[in-house]
């Protein structure tokens, strides 16, 4: 069973064996509005907890999308290049956005679980 | 006052409505020290009679190209700017509007910047073009960040046929935005692909070069690729090509041009326009602002801004650039020019210029001591004096003609091009103007 | 073909060629290719040899040819669809919509103006550097500054010229600072531009009133500092009452003040920032000095600087030399320190010519009451609408008003939605969403060159659209705009699948195969 945790910068980390699939969450990509473009970082940078790794481009709007946990980036979703409305329509599956090899597992103790989550999102309004 | 419809009535009405006793209650922030209490010592306002007889005497004390026998380009050139061109770029709607962000009220500026866009990539060959910038020479600079950017390296290769003012302009971006610049010597013999390394990140050539000379560059091209960099090429000409082979079919991945000589007059050096274009796959790193076609609401077809978080008033630090304004005008003055030369008309053009050249270039060679540097060349050559040009010059402007640039004005102090002189010759150059040049020429060498 | 819905506000009668009266459907001149056809004359010149060493084109261009009578319609209907200062008022805050004195276009025109070319021998042009002169003159008399760079072609291109100065003269001095401090209320360009010269930016948020945070700029001030970018009035309408504590700050801190002009309009005549203790600050003639907006450009923006800053200005220099006015193009003598080029050859000179017509129609005195006209027509506006709009700071304003989108809460309807109504009213919208500090901003600048009854008539529909938002009427404004040449266009699919250039249809490229 994978697990998935949450920060307060609205990205999610779903764990698979050693490797972290890495997106932003349903609240954020309804903030943002239409994607319309997806800046992912080279295979094999190394990326830090709480650093930028990617960007995400709405009409109006460009948004730093901050590494959930640090490690080295195995794999990004290149399939956003053609279609960034996947983020908007499915932000949780198929608009997932790089996959890292996690440097210290014990980061994501620090994360959000889902329940938390979803209070700090209620919260926010 | 004839701009100002605020009449005493209105302003002491509406001073009431405010709720204040006079205008000074509205200044109240500004510190007492700062607070002038009459007008600066300027001269007093004006009507249009004393305004106008104020800048035509100024006016009258410079010497018109059109009035004597002109052979100046160095960068810019006099060309025939037809009539209709600068009647619709006077229309209120075109001079008096403000850039396109508000699309379903702009679709006039953003339909023209459209059309800019696509002759610009037409006529460069190249994918995509940007809706302009300030002119050439930023533009250079703008393509050598970009090919930074793109490659992640830091140092540009100039050749020494990059003018003059577009690779100071070059050298004053790399000094504060923080990278190199190696430039080559104006007269050098240069094999640009042996100074390629790793630490390259474009090449930066002109064709036609600041001397004139037409090269292929489809080989440079190639050695830049090799070696992970980027081809750019100016044109400092954009009639050229209306006669020479484009950059895009020579490889080039960037195309920094100056567009002065379609739609716009000589101006004292501006305001002109700035070219702008890439590949489809460098788009996204490009400067300026850029034009998109899409639909409406009712499904019709329109245009917008787009692609703006490239830029400054999205992107802010982490803009490719901190251009906001772009050329407007001047683009549509381009834009209108080259729509009523079409495909034929912009040929012709080229072909006069190019006569007009190569006729000049044959009678200035039977001038004793004149000798032609040039190969190739479009509607300028490069002359060898036998005396420093920029006295020749001078000379000549005396007996009332303007006879090229020397290219000292360029680089004084450098011996080897003080006896050089830069010749243009358009389609306004007539055969009196070339009788003129050369009997004046011939005295002031004898 | 679908009747009139009297009772739908988003219907009009069709009409079956898609005109809708003076407004005509054109497309692109790409689509009106009469091959070989040409709206220019030209003869043909005789036989002569090429020199072009066989690098002639091969293939054509892909330009299409029409005629003059089918390019001047074209260009004509597409100036149709624009919105123009000369069809109505512009409110566009920080934009300085003012009229464009026609005068001026005709004095830019004059053969001793437009025809001469910047490389002619400097003894056949002296009366264009008296013209730059006299320019330059009437700015630093304005700004009461002691020099003045004139080569910047824009805005942001002065801003750049202005912190290439800053850094050139830290870095004369031996001193090398990293840091920017900029309001958070700033215009983009100007992080853009600190960052292009290769410093950190430094955000200072606002205070309550809208100014910025004395507290939190002085604490954010060291020995790191190179600069502050501060607008003056700055981006709310506001001007920064404690000025001069924060020049002096700064300068105690060793580093230099930059003033963003962009609001300049506000206290021309009535103030000059070198008495407010600037260091440098850039002029946009395009906003200020009335040279028109071109539906984008082009622009000009002159550096005012101090005498300090003044050694490091980009060339050309015009100076008074012992006889004459002399042409500096290269580094030496007294401009052994500039900069260098910032652009080709030598300014926007077609930009100065009208600005300096303008400023001598308008005079010193002129000038002074174009400033204080700006300020009571917004202080009017922030008057009359301050109770159907929510007003973002207490007190008067200087040239412009900021609201905010409070007033629309509950309503369902955006900033973008009220502005998108205001164009089917016939205006053309306010800066939205700028500054960044107050949610849904609504900057009005509406100028001196707005008439009383101008001003009235814009009240009395923005007061309407209010009253409309409140009352619930939000299908309305999303609707909007419905009577314009085109309604809200789809900007997400631009952005997605960017369509830059008209191309040929692929069924063509293969014919020609």
């Amino acid at each position: 069973m994978s697990l998935l945790r949450y920060t307060k910068d609205h990205e999610w980390v779903r764990l698979d064996g050693d490797i972290a699939v890495v997106g932003i969450t349903d609240y954020a990509q309804s903030q943002l509005g239409d994607v319309v473009y997806v800046e992912l970082p080279e295979i094999g940078r190394q990326v830090e907890q709480g650093k930028e790794a990617a960007v995400v481009e709405s009409v109006k709007a460009a948004s730093e999308v901050y590494a959930p946990v640090s490690g080295e980036v195995t794999e990004v979703n290149d399939t956003l290049a053609a279609d960034p409305a996947k983020v908007n329509a499915d932000p949780m599956g198929e608009g997932w956005f790089l996959k890292l090899r996690l440097a210290h597992p014990r980061e994501l103790d620090g994360l959000l679980d889902e329940d938390a989550y979803k209070r700090f999102v209620e919260d926010q309004h | 006052m004839r701009y100002l419809p605020l009449t005493a009535p209105d302003r002491a009405e509406m001073l009431a409505a405010v709720g204040v006793d006079s205008i000074d209650a509205l200044f109240a922030d500004v510190p007492a020290a700062a607070r002038l209490s009459g007008p600066v010592d300027l001269p007093r306002a004006m009507g249009e009679i004393e305004v106008e007889r104020s800048l035509s005497r100024m006016a009258a004390r410079n010497v018109a190209a059109g009035s004597v026998p002109f052979f100046i380009g160095g960068g810019v050139y006099r060309h025939h700017i037809p009539a209709a061109v600068d009647h619709l770029i006077q229309r209120g709607e075109f001079l008096t509007s403000y850039t396109p962000y508000q699309p379903e009220i702009s679709q006039g500026t953003l339909q023209y910047l459209f059309e800019f866009q696509t002759q610009v990539a037409l006529l460069t060959g190249m994918d995509v073009a940007n809706a302009s910038l300030y002119d050439g020479a930023t533009a250079c600079a703008e393509a050598v960040m970009m090919a930074n950017r793109v490659t992640s390296r830091r140092r540009a290769v100039l050749s020494g046929g990059l003018h003059p003012h577009y690779r100071q302009v070059c050298a004053t971006y790399a000094r504060f935005v923080g990278f190199e610049l190696s430039a080559q010597d104006p007269r050098g013999g240069e094999k640009l692909a042996r100074l390629i390394d790793p630490s390259t990140s474009c090449v930066v050539v002109q064709n036609p070069d600041f001397f004139g000379e037409v090269r292929d560059y489809a080989e440079l091209a190639r050695a830049c690729h090799d070696a992970g960099a980027l081809l750019i090429v100016v044109v400092t000409e954009i009639l050229s090509l209306g006669a020479v082979r484009p950059p895009g079919a020579m490889g080039a991945d960037i195309v920094a041009s100056e567009g002065q000589s379609l739609g716009n007059a000589l101006n004292f050096g501006g305001p002109h326009v700035g070219l702008f274009a890439t590949r489809d796959t460098l788009v996204r790193q490009m400067p300026g602002r850029l034009v998109g076609q899409t639909v409406d609401a009712d499904g019709r077809r329109g245009w917008v801004l787009t692609l703006s978080t490239r830029e400054q008033h999205i992107r802010r630090e982490r803009a490719t650039s901190n251009i906001c304004t772009n050329a407007g005008l001047c683009a549509l003055a381009f834009t209108i020019h080259l729509a009523l030369l079409g495909e034929t008309g912009l040929t012709q053009l080229a072909r006069l210029n190019h006569a007009a050249a190569v006729t000049l270039s044959e009678r200035l060679e039977l001038v004793p001591g004149v000798r032609l540097l040039n190969r190739t060349f479009f509607n300028e050559f490069a002359m060898r004096l036998p005396r420093p040009a920029a006295e020749v010059v001078e000379a000549l402007a005396v007996r009332g003609v303007l006879a090229g640039v020397p290219v000292s004005r360029f680089y004084p102090g450098n011996a080897a091009v003080a006896d050089l002189l830069l010749v243009a010759a358009t389609e306004m150059t007539t055969a009196e103007d070339m009788d003129r040049l050369e009997r004046g020429l011939r005295e002031v060498l004898s | 073909m679908s009747a009139h819905q009297a009772d739908d506000p988003g219907s009009r009668l069709e009409t079956f060629s898609g005109n809708r009266g003076l407004q005509i459907e054109e497309p692109l001149i790409f689509e009106q290719d009469s091959p070989g056809h040409c709206g220019v004359d030209l003869p043909e010149p005789a036989p002569f040899h090429s020199r072009l060493g066989g690098l002639e084109r091969q293939g054509p261009i892909g330009l299409p040819g029409l005629s003059e009578p089918q390019i001047v319609r074209h260009f004509t209907r597409l100036s149709q669809k624009n919105y123009a200062i000369d069809a109505g008022l512009y409110p566009l805050g920080s934009c300085t919509m003012k009229h464009n004195p026609r005068l001026n276009e005709k004095l830019a025109r004059l053969p001793g103006l437009a025809d001469i070319h910047p490389l002619q021998p400097v003894s056949t042009v002296p009366g264009a550097l008296e013209l730059i002169d006299t320019l330059a003159h009437w700015l630093k008399a304005l700004t009461g500054m002691p020099a003045i760079a004139l080569s910047p072609a824009a805005g942001a291109h002065g801003e750049l010229c202005g912190m290439m100065c800053i850094r050139a003269a830290l870095e004369a001095r031996g001193d090398r600072r990293t840091r920017v401090l900029v309001p958070e209320s700033a215009h983009g360009t100007n992080p853009a531009t600190a960052a292009a010269c290769g410093y950190t930016v430094d955000p200072i948020p606002a205070n309550a009133t809208g100014r910025v945070d004395r507290a939190a700029l002085e604490a954010k001030l060291g020995s790191d500092v190179a600069a502050l970018m501060l607008t003056n009035p700055n981006t709310c309408g506001l001007f920064e009452r404690e000025i001069l504590e924060i020049a002096e700050a700064v300068h105690r801190a060793g580093a230099f003040f930059y003033c963003d002009g962009a609001n300049f309009n506000a206290i021309v005549g009535r103030v000059r920032p070198a008495d407010l203790g600037i260091d440098c600050m850039h002029l946009n003639l395009h906003k200020t000095f009335s040279t028109p907006h071109g539906g984008g450009g082009p622009g000009s923006g002159p550096v005012a600087l101090s005498a300090t800053l003044a050694p490091f200005a980009p060339l050309p220099w015009i100076v008074h030399g012992p006889e004459d006015l002399e042409f500096i193009e290269h580094k030496t003598g007294a401009a052994e320190n500039s900069l260098g080029r910032l652009k080709g050859f030598h300014g926007q000179m077609g930009m100065f010519v009208r600005a300096l017509a303008y400023m001598m129609s308008h005079g010193s005195d002129g000038l002074r009451q174009v400033a204080e006209d700006a300020v009571l027509n917004a202080n009017y506006l922030r008057t009359r609408l301050a109770d159907d709009l929510s007003l973002s700071f207490p007190g008067p304003c200087m040239h412009e008003v900021l609201f905010d989108d409070g007033f629309l809460k509950d309503t369902g309807v955006t900033t973008l939605d009220f502005a998108k109504a205001l164009i089917d009213e016939g205006y053309h919208p306010m800066t939205m969403y700028f500054p960044l500090i107050v949610h849904g901003a609504m900057l009005i600048e509406p100028t001196e060159t707005e008439s009383r009854a101008s001003l009235d008539q814009f009240v009395d529909v923005v007061k309407a659209l209010a009253a409309a938002a409140r009352s619930g009427d939000a299908a309305r404004f999303r609707a909007a705009p419905v009577h314009t040449p085109r309604r809200r266009l789809d900007e997400t699919t631009a952005a997605r699948k960017p369509v830059l250039r008209w191309r040929p249809e692929p069924v063509q490229r293969e014919a020609a195969e």
